[in-house]
């Protein structure tokens, strides 16, 4: 359907990315969002509080990340499109709840704007450190989808895919930013609201008597009916049935996590998103994310200028991982460089679906700082001869 | 009354009188014998039934432990969250479809241990939430571990030689933080818990009931208190009615008096009266409030 | 000199030094079709005495988003001179509040100075010395078409106050035309080119 112009500040702004995600959020249809304080994610709920009172949206600051993300998930369950923001510190303590949500299969969007870490490390400045935890940070075995913006437009675009994704699969959809990328001002075209397609939350059409909240009905993922509308449903972070009853044995169980694996890893090919170019005559191939992608262009550009045969490719969905493209290339290129603000999350990622046809290349730094592009150039040259 | 009457209606099938309200095909249920947490369900089944409320609209959340697992039997809404996290959860969900009646129901350590910073923060913000809290003095999912209400001297299994720490006083602990209806019951009291409850039901704001219950499997064996039966004349010899007691004066000590009753019952603005107040004055007609059915997006 | 112009704004917190920097990425951004990407200091540094926006103002999009060396220097305080004063370019342009910051410019570089603070006294609001030296800052650079400047005025201030700023941009832009006979040219050539409406 399409959005409600209520949410959409049309027109062309001079924003952060931030803000931009808060207008992206708003433009989605959220109109719940839970979140604690903290640098450099604080100002995407700032712009929501301000907002939100106008638009029927109910924005609360809770007492911890906690509590944010548990309100989220308890929010979601009224069918209301929801939302919590935060940073490192606050995403290790998301995390619980991050696997309650995947458990219960909830829709929901959790921004996290990287700084850099571990503790709490360097609150005003940029990191990638958290590309894993994005995607492993609760314990047992589920899967995400992660989106990373390199710019505030990105942030605004993306942030209404990463809602329409959590619809669509019912899951807890990571949105990483970075301190850069978030602030970061830029111009952020906001389209008219009916150019803006937004995935509402279906509904079952079945009667109480017939529903079970995770009946799949031949599908992978289950139907939904929200709180107070008469199906006394019940469900749990527990292993369940169908009922949403608690299952506890091991086939049960097997059976449950396979689907919540199943349901993105099997819809990969339409869930990954990622840009390359340059690729026809690649030697190298550098793959990058987040505001390192566009540093790293301008080492591309450089490399290219001095004749090396190098592709880039930009990872816009970050998880699930474009591994076909990836093990594709990797059958025809030399070697992959990749650049990121961490020590090598990306890279292990590459390195392992490559699976030794082609070199990995990390160019890391630990966070504080984006790549210098020399940096990368200078790698680039050396995966080329 | 009603109840009453289906259950002495006996085919060759006893229905429990509750049963609309209940998960029958969930029975026989988790808790061990004589364990205080279902004499909790019944009276707030009865509770409900009785107050004529839209059961359609009522959510009833738990964490986790014995005690959270009550969620799990009532044929109503229900979630089984996280360890601690039932209030934050049910705080979502009352601001996400404000019509909704949320009730908590977990345990001592889920709801003031582990979740104790919910607890305050809930209780000071005055939320649309009715608590009940089942204070068995332990842990009782995890095998009987200390708990933040454990009394000093009692034995657990983590305090081996006897609790040394001073536990909460829940009821001075909700009050204090601006609950505005607080009540303490045991499970003896079952008239009066299901009037509380009841009566709670109707009111608005952060309601807790704190009930004490009975562990006979853990908090009774390693404290030699013997079964479930000998914890109702427990509480039958040592209990007290004191209504609108000093919440201060609310101590529990190792197998002394229970002082029980209602002590805080006071209309104060809600979280979404203050929101919807304050806002209205603050943007007048720019104001749009959540509506209270929730703020779904509709396929046009 | 390429088509990137790289711009720092400093000055002590409260002097909207964040906001200076705002409208003139804006302008640039939204009302004359470039690329313009701000990023501004935070932190322990964003509350201190010298705090501080940078821009890179391009006609293609801007790719690295920090300062590398500034072509243009604005300050407004003594302390962000100290701490930044250093990495102008060695032709780059100074644009100063020359009551409060006392430069000793390089050989190639040009400085401008215009007592903001006293021109915003004057309207009777010390609050709009940003706005003065924004309005300076575009008639020595011509960096930007005055009405793209003007817009992004209007469109970034606060509701009600639009006209007192507009009041105070034209006042240092007019002490830019009075009093400097030649724009910094080095560094706007490039960008003054093209205007789009
Ligand atoms: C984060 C986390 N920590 C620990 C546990 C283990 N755990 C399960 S129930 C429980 C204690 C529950 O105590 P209480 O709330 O008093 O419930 P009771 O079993 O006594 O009714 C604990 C510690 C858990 N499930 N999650
Ligand atoms: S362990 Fe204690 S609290 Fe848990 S079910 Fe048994 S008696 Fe009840
Ligand atoms: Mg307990």
């Amino acid at each position: 359907m399409k959005a409600d112009p209520a949410g959409v500040l049309t027109g062309s702004h001079y924003l952060d990315g931030d803000v931009a995600c808060g207008e992206g959020a708003m433009a989605a249809g959220c109109r719940f969002v839970a979140g604690y304080p903290i640098t450099p994610s604080t100002e995407v709920v700032e712009r929501i509080a301000r907002r939100f009172p106008t638009l029927g949206g109910t924005f609360i600051q809770m007492e911890d990340e906690l509590a944010s993300m548990a309100a989220v998930v308890g929010a979601a369950w009224t069918g209301t499109k929801t939302m919590t923001v935060t940073s490192g510190p606050g995403f290790s303590l998301m995390m619980e709840n991050i696997g309650l949500a995947a458990m219960m299969e909830t829709p929901c969007v959790v921004v996290n704007v990287q700084r850099g870490g571990p503790s709490t490390g360097l609150p005003t400045m940029v990191g990638q450190g958290d590309v894993m935890q994005a995607r492993w940070g609760s314990h047992g075995d589920y899967e995400v989808i992660a989106l990373c913006p390199q710019s505030p437009q990105e942030a605004f675009d993306l942030t209404i895919d990463a809602f329409n994704l959590a619809e669509i699969y019912r899951l807890p959809v990571m949105f990483l930013m970075d301190e850069c990328v978030g602030h970061m001002t830029e111009k952020v075209v906001i389209p008219e609201a009916d150019a803006i397609e937004v995935e509402p939350r279906r509904l079952t059409d079945k009667s109480p008597e017939e529903f079970g909240p995770y009946q799949i009905n031949g599908g992978q993922i289950p139907e939904f009916a929200r709180a107070g509308d008469g199906y006394r449903f019940h469900t749990t972070g527990l292993t369940h049935d169908e009922r949403g009853y608690p299952v506890m044995n091991a086939e049960c169980h097997d059976a449950s996590v396979r689907r919540l694996v199943g349901k993105i890893r099997d819809n990969a090919d339409s869930i990954v998103r990622f840009e390359e170019e340059g690729m026809d005559d690649a030697e190298v191939v550098v793959v990058s994310f987040g505001i390192t992608a566009r540093v790293a262009r301008l080492a591309v550009e450089e490399a290219r200028s001095r004749g090396i045969r190098v592709g880039f490719l930009r990872l816009v969905v970050i998880w699930p991982f474009p591994e076909k493209r990836i093990r594709e290339l990797a059958g025809s290129v030399a070697a992959f460089v990749v650049p990121e603000i961490n020590l090598g999350q990306i890279a292990l990622e590459v390195e392992r679906v490559a699976a030794g046809q082609a070199v990995t290349w990390p160019v890391n730094h630990a966070g504080g700082a984006v790549h210098d592009p020399d940096a990368i150039t200078e790698i680039i040259v050396k995966a080329a001869s | 009354m009603t109840v009453a009457t289906k259950s002495t209606t006996a085919s060759q099938e006893l229905e429990h009188p509750s049963a609309p309200l209940l998960r029958m095909e969930r029975i026989p249920h988790v808790w061990c014998p004589s364990c205080g947490i279902g004499t909790v369900v019944k009276c707030y089944a009865t509770a409900l039934e009785r107050s004529g409320v839209d059961l359609d609209k009522v959510s009833v959340v738990s964490g986790i432990g014995c005690s959270g697992r009550v969620a799990g039997y009532l044929k109503l809404d229900g979630f089984h969250t996280t360890h601690g996290r039932a209030l934050p959860f049910a705080t979502g969900l009352k601001l996400g479809r404000p019509e909704l009646l949320v009730t908590v129901i977990s345990g001592d350590g889920d709801l003031v241990g582990i979740g104790g910073n919910h607890f305050i923060h809930a209780a000071r913000r005055n939320i649309d939430l009715l608590v009940i809290l089942i204070n068995n003095f332990i842990y009782g999912m995890t095998g009987g571990q200390n708990a933040p209400t454990t009394p000093q001297q009692a034995r657990s299994s983590t305090m081996p030689y006897g609790n040394f720490e001073t536990p909460f006083s829940l009821p001075h602990l909700a009050a204090s933080s601006g609950a505005s209806y607080v009540a303490r019951w045991t499970c003896l009291h079952i008239r009066r818990l299901t009037w509380s409850i009841e009566e709670a039901i109707h009111k608005r704001g952060f309601r807790f009931i704190e009930v004490i219950a009975p562990c006979p499997t853990l908090y009774a064996r390693l404290n030699k208190l013997g079964t479930g039966l000998d914890a109702m004349r427990f509480y039958h010899d040592t209990a007290v009615i004191r209504n609108d007691a000093d919440t201060r004066e609310l101590d529990i000590s190792f197998q002394s008096e229970i002082t029980c009753g209602k002590f805080v019952d006071e209309e104060r603005p809600t979280f979404l009266d203050l929101m919807h107040n304050h806002y209205s004055d603050q943007l007048g007609d720019r104001y749009v409030p959540t509506p209270p059915e929730g703020g779904m997006l509709h396929e046009q | 000199m390429s088509s990137k112009v790289e711009i720092r704004i400093t000055g002590f917190g409260g002097q909207g030094v964040v906001l200076a920097g705002h409208i003139i990425g804006c302008a640039c951004a939204i009302h004359a079709g470039r690329h313009a990407t701000m990023i501004q200091s935070f932190g322990p540094e964003a509350r201190g005495s010298a705090c501080s926006a940078t821009l890179v103002i391009s006609e293609s999009e801007v790719l690295y988003p920090y300062l590398r060396r500034p072509d243009i220097f604005v300050v407004m305080s003594g302390e962000g001179y100290e701490k930044y004063g250093q990495e102008l370019k060695k032709d780059g342009t100074l644009v100063f509040e020359q009551d409060l910051v006392h430069p000793t410019t390089v050989e190639g570089q040009r400085a401008f100075g215009v007592p903001s603070t006293r021109l915003a006294e004057s309207l009777g609001k010390t609050i709009v010395q940003n706005i003065v030296m924004v309005g300076f800052f575009t008639g020595v650079t011509q960096l930007v078409p005055d009405e793209a400047m003007r817009a992004a005025v209007r469109g970034s201030v606060p509701a009600g106050t639009e006209d007192l700023n507009l009041e105070a941009f034209d006042k240092g832009l007019e002490y830019a035309r009075k009093s400097v006979s030649q724009p910094a040219v080095g560094v706007a050539r490039p960008i003054l080119e093209e205007v789009s409406p």
